[in-house]
């Protein structure tokens, strides 16, 4: 496990010195962007919008019956903001995008293709990682904000259309506006920031570790995903320690 | 085959003592040859006898325990030895990028390192895969290529850096007979044409005694012979004899 994570560190070290020279793999980068928008807008959406619509559910009756209708959009809100769209977007990406890592880089480890560019002297980080870290470190942030302002619209919808809440879209979004600010936005948008970089390199690293034909590819894909969400929940406990200062 | 004209483009690679074990099992004990520059040198032995382990060695895809290898006389674990010269590998499978066209595969090396602007690189590449029989494939992906075709576009790859050294892992592996003389034919014509230095690693007889300059048997990690293709038929060695004799016989077979 220590060998895991220093082999990482090493792997994030070195993406972080070729990063100056990333333009060059500009196509791939955005090849990589919209593999990752593409194949995971649709799914943010129909996420985000009924997350918005349970937290709603949840809290909403309760509220309500306490006297803190005026509530229910800054809860939602912040709830969505700062806690739930970053993971769980997260969470999504690193079944969806960190698999998908895994299994190319693992797949050309193992039928030598990462060999056959290292003799060609192009290195591997350069060639594969990097253009895989900055796509996701762009799209992540990106589809996090996308699935906030979406899980926004559920939880308006499900207070306006649920009679036990009823709650207008207009009250909806100004009791929200009254609560959140900026900053939780910001917050919540650095926190997935930070997780697309622990998606990329644990799934890159997964991918390049890979040995034993497709059962080895198997197994990579399912520890980067792991791993991705268990650094995922470990990292989100400690940023929301020093972001809450 | 007549012994190499002196040459201004390969180079020589000397091999001392070379160890490698994994998992504690000795792979390598101590493996000692030398190429000459410009020299076809066939490493010819048994499946697991330690012939691929030693060639991710001579291009730097795996690192010694004890002993050295070295280019020109420099060993390769210095560093920049490895940048200085040119060397390309045609892998077993082709380790073709299963994801790049035929002709993105063989420009790889010309666009990553921006030597050539894109009109050029592919003039190079149209141009390679010519003289390799394979004009026009340019737009193909690797998947929709015969293992020959896979094994010539490797070739082309490889032939695109305008290598020093190339290094051959059993190119004529899983090809049929008709196959496997396009790729000894080719062999013998890029060494004559651009005297570059090959070092090939086959079980393959007829590969090895048809193009080969000098050929070296290695069998469980030590080089049991080394000498002309006429010398190597001359040894009296009875593990190199078992492996050049070795046939299949039904008649054998019923009387055992």
């Amino acid at each position: 496990m220590f060998q895991n994570v220093g082999e990482m560190v090493i792997l994030l070290w070195r993406s972080l010195l070729a990063m100056p020279r990333c333009w060059r793999q500009r196509e791939k980068i955005f090849d990589q962007f919209f593999e990752i928008g593409n194949a995971s807008l649709l799914m943010v959406c129909i996420l985000s919008f009924f997350i918005g619509g349970v937290i709603a559910l949840q809290t909403g009756p309760v509220l309500v019956e306490r006297g803190l209708a005026n509530a229910v959009g800054g809860v939602v809100g912040i709830s969505i903001c700062k806690e739930l769209a970053p993971v769980m977007m997260s969470i999504l990406i690193a079944g969806r995008i960190g698999s998908a890592m895994a299994a190319e880089i693992g797949s050309m480890r193992v039928y030598q293709e990462i060999d056959a560019l290292r003799t060609m002297n192009i290195s591997p980080i350069h060639y594969l990682v990097v253009p895989r870290l900055v796509a996701i470190a762009v799209a992540l942030p990106l589809l996090v904000i996308f699935a906030i302002l979406v899980g926004w619209l559920g939880g308006a919808f499900v207070c306006s259309a649920n009679s036990r809440i009823d709650i207008s879209f207009a009250a909806f979004f100004t009791t929200l506006r009254d609560i959140v600010q900026i900053k939780d936005v910001v917050n919540g948008v650095f926190k997935s920031f930070v997780f697309a970089w622990v998606i990329g390199v644990v799934s890159c690293h997964q991918g390049l570790i890979t040995i034993g034909g497709p059962r080895g590819i198997g197994r990579s894909v399912t520890k980067a995903v792991v791993n991705s969400i268990v650094l995922i929940v470990i990292l989100d406990y400690i940023l929301t320690r020093i972001l809450l200062r | 085959m007549s012994s190499p004209q002196p040459n201004h483009q390969g180079i020589g690679v000397q091999v001392r003592g070379l160890r490698k074990s994994f998992n504690r099992h000795e792979v390598l004990k101590g493996v000692d040859f030398e190429v000459k520059p410009g020299e076809i040198f066939v490493l010819m032995g048994p499946s697991g006898s330690g012939k691929s382990v030693l060639l991710k060695h001579v291009i730097g895809l795996e690192q010694p325990d004890e002993g050295e290898i070295l280019l020109e006389g420099k060993p390769i674990q210095s560093s920049n030895v490895l940048d200085e010269y040119r060397l390309a590998m045609v892998f077993q499978s082709g380790a073709l990028l299963n994801s790049l066209t035929v002709g993105e595969n063989v420009g790889l090396y010309l666009t990553e390192h921006r030597l050539k602007p894109p009109e050029e690189i592919d003039r190079i590449v149209a141009d390679t895969l010519e003289v390799l029989g394979l004009k026009g494939t340019e737009e193909k992906m690797p998947s929709e290529l015969s293992g020959g075709m896979k094994k010539r576009v490797a070739i082309a790859r490889a032939l695109v850096i305008e290598p020093q050294l190339i290094l051959y892992d059993e190119p004529t592996s899983e090809l049929d007979p008709l196959s496997s003389v396009v790729i000894a034919e080719e062999i013998v014509k890029l060494n004559e044409r651009i005297r570059v230095t090959s070092l090939v690693v086959s079980h393959d007889r007829d590969l090895a005694f048809g193009v080969a300059h000098r050929i070296a048997v290695i069998n469980d990690g030590t080089i049991l012979a080394i000498g002309t293709p006429e010398e190597i038929k001359r040894c009296q060695n009875p593990l190199v004899r078992d492996f050049l004799n070795a046939s299949f016989r039904r008649a054998d077979l019923h009387s055992a």
